[in-house]
């Protein structure tokens, strides 16, 4: 089989006669979606006495859970039930998962908490208002464990064990040898080494998770609405965590959902835990995830850190390519993880033609939430690394990037080709396309303009980026991870099936349903345009369904919405099953209008004979036999109108004996070239140009095409400036809000420049590829690449932000110098807040040290203070109330005092939890008598973690030092006052500075 | 202003989408709540409740406000339009709304409603806004979809066809 010519063209095809597949029809969805009329999740009706759900989340990023209090939060009116772990363990089964280690994982935590945002509690109730009062009233103690969060720390001998019983952070190790690498590297003329570092991040949708859930106890069955979005693997691994046959999980999707970008495959362990939630209250129970939960624990794209190297030719040919994957999937290892790790396995060379490879893969476990699926899959973090070493062999040879490029791209006329590790590339003209983006003057431009910013002084680079963008997922590639050995005893793991289905009603009126949720994407309007071509009818005429009920509607282990199978997949099913629908009539018309069928075509909304077009039926006429009349159809034909059509290409085998794997069905071709500057006073980046190539086969609607193009474009600039799930190295989370978690808005959007050809794929009925996610694959490496060059620098950490490219060309940032006279300025590391200082106290060292150690004089004096209670001798639990900003709750605090010297000396520690969040902090107070009064010298760590830290970050950060300072200058000048002693005076304000640093009302 | 006791659920009076609603609420239900709770109004999209995100951003009195940092009882004999009020009562789409689907300024459409409140609001003050101007009231937004591109041209067809039917 050889691949057609590739098409040309710029731009968009104009609209006009022929197929409608090809045409940029405006979509179908769009008049509700503009109307308000759309039908999200939580627009969905719930069944009247529906309860509301909230969950409760670990403040720490590791820690024993000691003991769960519920009896206050039960006492709350509204409040039907408070779940815990122990619950769920009696209930249902860990959740399935890839590797042999043990990493067991519940619907809510058991025993441990791994991750700041892990569920430890569901609360039920009337509604979402009373359910979150209530978790202000859960009282769990939990005992702090080291938290291990840097992925490289986690693999060294020692570090803290997210799973003990794992005996390692470092699991699923496998290696890959392909060619002969270690020859190629030992008679290289040079080889090129780098790190690479590609960040944490989401691509958080609009709407949150939803889940709405009835358990049927008649039937012990679960019914879930939910904003799913698959892949269906997960629903065999949700109905073994609910111990029942699939059949007896009934999933539902919505019609319309809010995004997804493959993070919402995560809802699935909610899915399973608000089932469980409702068998225990015995009704249906809702849950709307918020954005701080979402932000805190929803999913993740894995971070990874690539040790790449090139045995290169002094021409700049590669002749082999070593990697060292590790990859971190945070604290579980969630089903289908580590697919990242394996989705680009078989084009590991990328768009490259290099023979010889070798590939070691990791999965570390960190205290950070969970990793998931993620628009790109895997794509951003390969070529992050593949990208950046093809610019370093360029400096290091001296030889230009687009030279190294040329000289090592697949060359055109060898589709398909098999790349070293497997994958089958369908088809391409990598050089052809290569050189159209270059062409017309774009390159010549963008030297011209770097040339004249640097002759002003001015930074400014330009990168490149290559990728082979693949689309419809091998079910077979994460079984890579197994040994050949092991995979045969298991049974090889391959192909993947799309299914679509076309029902034609006796009136002649068609609907379309297939396996592949709605996200946003427009599938309804593509599946029109197809259908309509095979049927002779108007796209307008096509009603499409994409709710999906796993009771009722076709679908199979590889269904759903992700790694762009969407044309090259569900697309072709439904061309299939819309094909045997045109046949059927086309036999059935035949006998009515006496012809053979041959002769008949549909077009028009008729069935209509080529030879004598005056010849014809209405298509409604024809279809309605098929009803009205299945006595007069063709002999042998089967009633009715309705086929689904199973597409599963054989491209798609198993996993070889060598481990090579065609992790895909299709492979489309992105070629990107950008120019950026950075600003020499603020360090942003800037994006002055930005080029973009794709071939992505035949588009099927290349309106939508260019939709999907420019929204994965915007993602991966998202990942290449901005966005980061950053923690601190306790692992509290620092960006809970969309205030510190930066989404790129209209104003960071630069221009696109779109470019296009189409190599048809000759795998695919259509010729089409999957195209959404090349450019969050391209993008982050393209502007690296630029800074790369625009600063001269090998190491470029992502995102890029100004605090980072500041950190690149001023060098680490001087401390300010403090303007107290006493106190040393508050440093911060993380969420830490430290300090010291002293001041002066017009009272006597013994005033002083006897309240601090009288429960009655603290009581009085710690603000928001609801009870005091002695625990043991020189121990405090105090229930107090703070605030941070608008949020405010209550804290259980518990103070210690210890190395007690009599009137001279203390240590102070303790810590302070909640529903906000949790703090925790020491001190040591020193006393030492002066004239007219005592020395008080001290100093303190206070770190947050929880809710406050990822919320309130932003305000402490400003705001921390300043309120410290004026309450220690503040407690100085105060503690003259005669009216009480001047220790209940310092404890007072002790507290109430405590307060203030929560953001409370002191 | 008088005080609302804690708990107490108070009458709450306005008009949305030009029909005179009365709902109860507390003193601490948000308006984004009311409206979609309460009033049925699911045309009104949540996406962060802490402001940054502009899903819920409906008018009130005539100005885009964010419903979820506003509360209830705030609403109280307001005027309040939401994304369902712009088509024609058959359905058809003013010209800000067909210029969203000729340049497919949505995909998934969660941010959709917000977005045409702002710049429905924008349009009637500001008849003919820069695109500067016009990519300034969506920078007030997210959408993680379309890369913003295709909103920007079609409020700027929509500003070259005439301002919106209201």
């Amino acid at each position: 089989m050889s691949a057609p010519a590739p098409i040309e063209h710029a731009g968009l095809r104009p609209a006009g006669e022929g197929p409608h597949v090809g045409r940029a029809l405006p979509r179908k969805e769009d008049a509700a979606l503009l109307s308000g009329r759309g039908r999200f999740a939580d627009d969905v009706a719930a069944p009247p006495g529906t309860l509301v759900a909230h969950v409760l989340r670990s403040p720490h990023a590791h820690a024993m859970i000691q003991r769960i209090d519920i009896k206050a939060a039960l006492a709350l009116p509204g409040v039907r039930a408070v779940i815990t772990g122990d619950d769920i363990r009696k209930l249902s089964d860990p959740f399935l998962v890839a590797v042999k280690e043990p990493l067991p994982q519940w619907a809510l935590a058991v025993e441990r908490v791994r991750y700041v945002g892990e569920p430890v509690a569901v609360i039920v109730a009337t509604s979402r208002y009373i359910a979150e009062d209530a978790s202000e009233l859960v009282e769990i103690t939990y005992e702090p464990l080291p938290a291990i969060i840097d992925t490289r720390e986690a693999m060294k001998e020692g570090a803290p064990l997210v799973h003990p019983e794992a005996r390692s952070n470092a699991v699923g190790k496998r290696s890959f040898r392909y060619g002969d690498p270690e020859t190629a590297f030992a008679e290289a003329d040079a080889v090129v080494e780098l790190t690479v570092e590609y960040p944490r991040n989401s691509f958080t949708p609009m709407e949150c998770f939803v889940v709405v859930a009835e358990y049927r106890a008649h039937e012990q069955s679960y019914d879930v609405l939910s904003n799913f979005q698959g892949p269906f693997s997960a629903h065999p691994v949700m109905a073994r965590a609910l111990r029942v046959p699939g059949n007896r999980l009934r999933l539902r999707t919505p019609a319309d959902s809010g995004g997804s970008f493959g993070i919402k495959l995560s809802v699935f362990p909610y899915i399973v835990l608000m089932g469980l939630a409702s068998r225990i209250v015995g009704k249906p129970v809702k849950w709307v995830e918020d954005r701080l939960e979402h932000l805190l624990a929803a999913s993740a794209g894995p971070n990874r850190v690539t040790n790449i190297a090139a045995a290169v030719k002094r021409d700049g040919r590669i002749t082999a390519l070593r990697m060292d994957q590790m990859e971190d999937y945070g604290a579980f290892l969630r089903a289908p993880m580590p697919g990242p790790l394996y989705r680009m396995h078989g084009a590991s060379t990328g768009a490259y033609d290099i023979k010889n490879l070798s590939v070691s893969n990791t999965i570390v476990l960190t205290n950070k939430a969970p990793a998931g699926l993620i628009r790109g899959f895997g794509g951003p973090q390969l070529y992050l690394a593949l990208e950046r070493l093809i610019q370093r062999i360029s400096v290091e040879l001296g030889i230009d990037h687009i030279e190294i490029i040329r000289r090592n791209l697949i060359p055109g006329g060898v589709f398909p080709y098999k790349a070293a590790a497997g994958a089958l590339y369908d088809s391409g003209d990598y050089p052809k396309a290569v050189e159209i983006a270059l062409g017309s003057g774009r390159y010549d431009a963008l030297v011209r303009r770097r040339n004249e910013a640097r002759a002003s002084g001015r930074h400014y680079g330009i990168g490149f980026a290559v990728v082979v963008e693949p689309g419809m997922s091998n079910m077979g590639y994460l079984s890579t991870l197994l040994p050949h050995a092991v995979r045969e005893r298991t049974g090889p793991k391959n192909g993947a099936v799309s299914l679509a289905t076309v029902n034609v009603d006796p009136l002649g009126a068609v609907t379309v349903t297939a396996d592949a949720p709605v996200q946003g994407q427009g599938h309804a309007t593509t599946l029109s345009q197809i259908v309509a071509d095979q049927l002779g009818l108007d796209p307008d005429d096509i009603t499409v369904n994409l709710e999906m009920d796993t009771q009722k509607d076709a679908w199979s282990i590889a269904s759903g919405t992700y790694s762009c199978r969407f044309s090259p997949g569900t697309a072709v099913a439904a061309h299939m099953a819309a094909e045997r629908i045109r046949d059927k009539l086309l036999r059935i018309a035949a006998k009515q209008l006496n012809v053979l069928p041959d002769d008949v075509e549909l077009a028009d909304g008729k069935a209509r004979s080529r030879s004598n077009p005056d010849n014809a039926l209405p298509f409604a006429r024809v279809a309605g036999t098929a009803h009205w009349s299945p006595v007069m159809l063709p002999d042998g034909m089967e009633p009715g109108l309705r086929e689904t059509a199973t597409w599963c290409p054989p491209e798609l085998e198993p996993p070889s004996r060598d481990d090579r794997i065609n992790t895909s069905l299709t492979y489309g071709f992105v070629f990107d070239m950008c120019g950026i500057e950075i600003d020499p006073v603020t360090f942003q980046v800037r994006v002055d140009r930005y080029v973009s190539m794709h071939d992505a086969g035949s588009l099927l609607n290349p309106l939508l095409a260019e939709g999907q193009m420019k929204g994965a474009f915007v993602q991966g600039l998202a990942s290449a400036l901005y966005e980061e799930f950053i923690y601190d190295e306790r692992g509290s989370f620092l960006t809970g809000t969309f205030a510190d978690y930066l989404v790129p808005t209209a104003h960071e959007v630069p221009a696109l420049e779109l470019l296009h050809i189409e190599s048809p794929s000759p795998f695919t009925p259509l010729g089409a590829k999957g195209l959404a996610e090349g450019n969050c694959m391209s993008v982050p490496a393209c502007i690296a690449n630029a800074i790369a060059d625009a600063l001269r620098v090998k190491e470029v950490p992502l995102p890029a932000s100004p605090r980072r490219i500041h950190a690149i060309l001023a060098g680490p940032e001087a401390k300010p110098p403090s303007t107290h006279t006493h106190a040393v300025a508050p440093s911060r590391g993380g969420r830490d807040i430290t300090g010291r200082g002293s001041f002066d106290v017009k009272a006597s060292p013994a005033d002083v040290w006897h309240s601090l150690l009288d429960p009655a004089a603290l009581k009085a004096v710690i603000p928001g203070c609801h009870s005091l209670e002695l625990e043991s001798e020189n121990a405090y639990r105090a229930d107090v109330s703070l605030g941070v900003g608008p949020v405010r709750g209550r804290f259980v605090a518990h103070v210690r005092l210890s190395d007690l010297e009599l009137e001279r000396s203390a240590q102070l520690s303790g810590d302070l939890a909640g529903a906000l969040g949790a703090a925790s902090g020491g001190g040591h107070v020193r006393l030492s008598p002066i004239a007219g009064g005592t020395r008080l010298d001290y100093d303190y760590t206070v770190t947050l973690s929880g809710k406050a830290a990822a919320v309130g970050g932003r305000l402490l950060d400003s705001a921390a030092d300043i309120v410290i300072r004026k309450f220690f200058e503040g407690l100085a000048r105060h503690m003259a006052t005669p009216d009480t002693s001047a220790g209940e005076r310092f404890l007072a304000r002790f507290w109430r500075g405590l307060a203030k640093l929560l953001g409370g009302r002191a | 202003m008088s005080e609302i006791e804690k708990g107490a659920r108070v009458p709450v009076q306005l008009v949305l989408n030009g029909t005179a609603h009365t709902g109860f609420a507390e003193s601490r239900m948000l308006l984004s709540d009311f409206l979609r709770e309460v009033l049925g109004a699911t045309d009104v999209h949540v996406g962060c409740e802490h402001g940054v995100c502009g899903c819920c951003t409906v008018l009130i009195d005539g100005v885009a406000a964010r419903s979820c940092l506003t509360l209830a009882v705030q609403a109280e004999a307001t005027t309040i339009e939401t994304a369902s009020s712009l088509a024609s009562a058959d359905g058809e789409l003013n010209h800000l709304q067909a210029a969203f689907r000729k340049h497919h300024a949505l995909q998934c459409g969660f941010c959709t409603p917000g977005i045409l409140m702002s710049l429905t609001d924008l349009l009637r003050r500001e008849p003919e806004p820069t695109r500067e101007r016009v990519v300034d009231v969506v920078s007030g937004h997210l959408c993680r979809c379309t890369g913003y591109s295709g909103i920007i041209d079609a409020a700027m067809d929509a500003v070259n066809a005439g301002s919106p039917k209201t």
